[in-house]
């Protein structure tokens, strides 16, 4: 399963494997932002964490179809599938390899952006901390979509449609978390469900997932 | 012994959908139209909202049949993952477009409803964004049906994200709650007698829930028929390619 984590990891770092693209859009994606709303910063300030949570579900979104659809298309799937390891554990190392390449990146440019948009200062360390703890949920998620999808021809575009409505709660409680940063109350109730539903998923959805990935692999 | 198993046999749904249906759809829209005359005709005007508030003999039994239908779709699909009968899978997917017109009839008369009443043809209330978030989950499940070629693929597939997004779905609208204070009223059907509707309202609102019920069976009944031909026609063109 290490061996499987480190060859995604390599294959998603080097050339041709889209590493920092998600990062790239998210970066773009944050920029437009103020050209669309305006540079007030009295609004931005207040958009700033439901734009910043906003942009890294699209980000995470970008790279999804290709946690499984390379390995599809060339076969090592299918040799995943036969190999002595559990096909839910390839999931999970494939989530985790996502999560690694997409989402850690997110959670390190994200107080970068948070200064672009005025972000009020205490809301930094909750951006980071809520990034840190819902995107592995992203991630998990996006996994699960990605392997309904595989065997599709056009599958990005069902991907986003099956992934997104998927992604409400977490979204709903990430973008709370830091709002609640921002204005100086207590983030504990929408931080802990933001943990709740990454450890949910993390448990629950490989299972879900390694089912989807049989059917689409008999 | 009857079970209710045999019904998974296609030739016994169709057989005795065949002698039920013509009568259960006169029964499903003899209690509509009852219901729907007795609730705009014979009720009287309320104190505040006027004629306006008649619109809960749509709205409400609609948004009721959406969850409904949801609901149903997810014990189809569990009988069809544990138990692989095949009208199980057809009538899952026959009840989905079913489901998302209620979703959207609840929607709308909603908005007509409360561009009056609220001032507004749309408010970010949780009751109202779980259900747009519904009528999504909606959309998503019937795309993975049209993209999937294989009909036993398909069936699977559309199942574990009914399951999955059943999970989900649930999570939406307790998070929304979370998200924002709601504006919407409380339940029209209760056991608390403050929360509950008056009287007068509520035994022609019954009528239409039953109606609307009723309507939903027989639509997905007869969608399921629809399905299961279309499955023997394409079972028919392969023996005629083959030979």
């Amino acid at each position: 399963m290490i061996a499987l984590l480190k060859r995604d990891l390599a294959l998603a770092v080097r050339a041709g494997g889209g590493f920092g693209l998600g990062l790239a859009f998210f970066l773009i994606v944050t920029i437009l932002v103020p050209f669309g709303v305006g540079p007030d910063s009295g609004v931005l300030e207040i958009i700033a964490p439901g734009i910043l949570w906003v942009g890294a579900l699209l980000a995470c979104l970008l790279s999804l179809d290709r946690i499984f659809a390379l390995d599809f298309e060339d076969g090592s799937l299918d040799l995943l599938a036969t190999a002595p390891i559990p096909l839910e554990g390839v999931v999970a190392m494939k989530a985790v390899a996502h999560w690694l390449t997409t989402g850690l990146p997110l959670v390190l440019a994200a107080p970068v952006l948070g200064t672009l948009l005025h972000l009020p200062l205490p809301a930094y360390v909750w951006l980071m901390a809520s990034l840190a703890i819902g995107t592995p949920a992203l991630s998990m998620i996006g996994a699960f979509g990605a392997a309904l999808t595989v065997g599709l021809k056009r599958g990005g575009l069902l991907l986003s449609l099956l992934v997104l409505p998927l992604y409400v709660p977490t979204l709903i409680f990430g973008a709370e978390t830091v709002k609640r940063g921002a204005e100086g109350l207590a983030t504990g109730t929408p931080a802990l469900m933001l943990a709740g539903i990454t450890l949910a998923s993390c448990a629950l959805l490989p299972f879900a997932a390694a089912g989807a990935l049989r059917v689409n692999l008999r | 012994m009857a079970s209710i198993w045999q019904y998974a046999n296609p030739r016994k749904f169709m057989e005795t959908t065949d002698k039920v249906l013509p009568a259960l759809t006169v029964l499903a829209a003899a209690v509509v139209v009852v219901g729907l005359v007795w609730g705009f005709f014979f009720t009287p005007d309320d104190y505040k909202q006027g004629s306006t508030v008649k619109i809960i003999f749509i709205h409400v039994p609609a948004a009721i049949m959406a969850t409904g239908a949801w609901f149903m779709m997810l014990a189809a699909s569990l009988i069809w993952l544990i138990r692989r009968h095949h009208v199980s899978a057809l009538a899952a997917r026959a009840a989905a477009p079913v489901g998302m017109t209620f979703t959207l009839i609840g929607l709308f008369t909603g908005a007509i409803w409360g561009q009056p009443m609220w001032g507004t043809w749309w408010e970010w209330d949780p009751r109202l964004t779980s259900f747009l978030v519904l009528f999504l989950f909606y959309i998503g499940y019937i795309a993975l049906w049209e993209a999937i070629e294989n009909p036993d693929a398909a069936a699977d597939l559309t199942s574990v994200l009914c399951l999955v997004g059943s999970v989900f779905a649930f999570l939406s609208r307790y998070a929304v709650y979370f998200w924002n204070q709601g504006l919407h009223q409380g339940s029209s059907i209760s056991m608390d007698k403050e929360e509950h509707l008056a009287d007068a309202y509520s035994n022609p609102l019954w009528v239409c829930l039953i109606g609307f019920g009723l309507l939903f069976v027989v639509l997905v009944l007869g969608r399921t028929r629809t399905e299961i031909r279309a499955r023997r026609i394409k079972a028919l063109e392969a023996r005629e390619r083959m030979a």
